[in-house]
């Protein structure tokens, strides 16, 4: 009998299955990892790379698909410049490929079926991805209680999983999708222009009422001021759970 | 060992560097800011620091005492959890070890302890952990006082651990007769968290 500690600590052999452009610096990698003990939404994995002469580096990714995809692992990561994992995964992973894993990591920042509340999201860049995952898990769960996605891309290019995110807002009662273009945004954008403010928050029903959990996902400088912002409109700081990612170190998407 | 087709690596720094590296590390100019939530603002004229064992108080400093306390400066290497460390970070603060004293202890009560600090975060360490002068009460990094984002006004320095046991905002530190996990290591994060033997997670020996 194997705790669930003693399985997401040990390392497994993942082999690549599938990878996907999802905009020009960002791709998708499936993965197959057998003996996958499964994830929640939100949670990560530690990556192992070594090269001939034993070199490791290591790094930490959040888990892109839902609660539930079996053996199946997707990552989705953002080409981080002179990135030296990032790197390595965008220009030199071919299917086939096999890497060392483990996982999945983190409790806190992730979403169970077996605590369904009013879900409040809101992104900053590949900061969707954790998020991306909870919503897969959500609806393969057939989540009842109402969720918010406000999601903030620089342009209409750089939007991760557009037509998904689209798609799930036409099919989920329950699910309502907000997007904010802070650079470019062309004259038939119907959505959100400009940063998230309090402003914006509150035309989208980011609001204390009902008490549900918030998560908060983005670059370092974006996650603080949302917070910042979210304990200001009333939510209680216990409520908010955040996860930064910056140039270095935490959390890479 | 699973050789990655392909895959090189940076090798930023020098072997030096490399060799100053805890297993799994990456080198990082930067202070990458993490938190489980938002940034706490304590105000310094409402800041204080107490030491407790059980229901009773061993001792308790306003900021202006505190300040009054002896201080040292403590430059170490610092790991974070999620793969970068940084280099000769430079503290100002009271050591444990004076803390001790100040409160007029010999030695402390117990050899476990609970750190708890503003917004509920809480972390478990072990008094040898903390003592002979491993440990401090930070308020300085690099002379100037600390910033909210990084645990300001004061937070817990225990360098030679992962950092999330260093904890940012600490306002008591409660002995106890045994050890029990704190915020992160009831998440799957490991009971202690010493870099050099890779203890990052629950299942790591």
């Amino acid at each position: 009998m194997i705790d669930a500690a003693t399985a997401a600590a040990r390392w497994r052999v993942a082999t690549v299955m599938a990878i996907r452009n999802e905009t020009a610096t960002v791709k998708t990698i499936s993965f197959d990892v057998p003996g996958w003990p499964g994830h929640l939404g939100g949670q990560h994995v530690d990556l192992r790379l070594t090269a001939e002469d034993g070199y490791v580096a290591q790094r930490s990714y959040s888990i892109a698909s839902g609660a539930g995809s079996g053996p199946l692992v997707e990552l989705t990561v953002d080409a981080v410049p002179d990135g030296e994992v990032s790197g390595f995964l965008h220009e030199e992973l071919r299917i086939g490929d096999q890497i060392e894993i483990r996982g999945p990591i983190g409790n806190y920042f992730a979403w169970s079926a077996a605590h369904d509340y009013g879900l409040l999201l809101i992104a900053g860049g590949s900061g969707i991805v954790p998020l991306m995952s909870m919503l897969r898990s959500r609806d393969a769960a057939g989540a009842t209680q109402p969720a918010r996605l406000l999601y903030s891309s620089r342009s209409i290019e750089q939007i991760i999983y557009r037509a998904e995110l689209d798609r799930l807002a036409a099919q989920t009662a329950n699910f309502t999708l907000t997007q904010t273009l802070t650079r470019d945004a062309p004259s038939e954008w119907t959505g959100e222009r400009g940063r998230i403010d309090r402003a914006m928050l509150a035309r989208w029903q980011f609001t204390p009422a009902g008490h549900p959990d918030v998560y908060v996902c983005g670059p370092t400088a974006f996650v603080e001021t949302i917070a910042e912002h979210l304990v200001a409109i009333g939510h209680s700081a216990s409520n908010v759970r955040t996860e930064r990612f910056g140039p270095t170190g935490a959390i890479r998407t | 060992m699973l050789v990655t087709r392909g895959f090189k690596g940076k090798r930023r720094g020098g072997d030096a560097d490399r060799l100053r590296l805890p297993p799994g590390q990456f080198l990082t100019p930067e202070f990458p800011v993490l938190t489980a939530g938002p940034t706490q603002q304590t105000q310094i004229d409402r800041w204080t620091l107490a030491l407790q064992h059980g229901g009773s108080l061993l001792g308790k400093w306003s900021w202006e005492q505190f300040e009054g306390l002896p201080q040292t400066e403590i430059t170490s290497d610092i790991h974070c959890v999620t793969k970068w460390s940084k280099f000769d970070t430079r503290w100002r603060g009271v050591t444990i070890d004076d803390l001790l004293r100040a409160a007029g202890l010999d030695a402390a009560p117990t050899g476990f302890l609970m750190a708890h600090c503003d917004g509920g975060y809480t972390t478990n360490l072990l008094v040898a952990d903390l003592i002979g002068a491993r440990a401090m009460i930070a308020t300085h990094f690099d002379d100037l006082p600390l910033l909210p984002s990084h645990g300001g006004p004061a937070r817990l320095l225990v360098p030679h651990l992962y950092f999330w046991k260093s904890a940012k905002w600490v306002r008591r530190l409660a002995f106890r007769e045994e050890d029990s996990p704190g915020f992160w290591e009831s998440q799957g994060y490991h009971l202690r968290g010493d870099p050099w033997r890779e203890q990052r997670y629950e299942g790591d020996q």
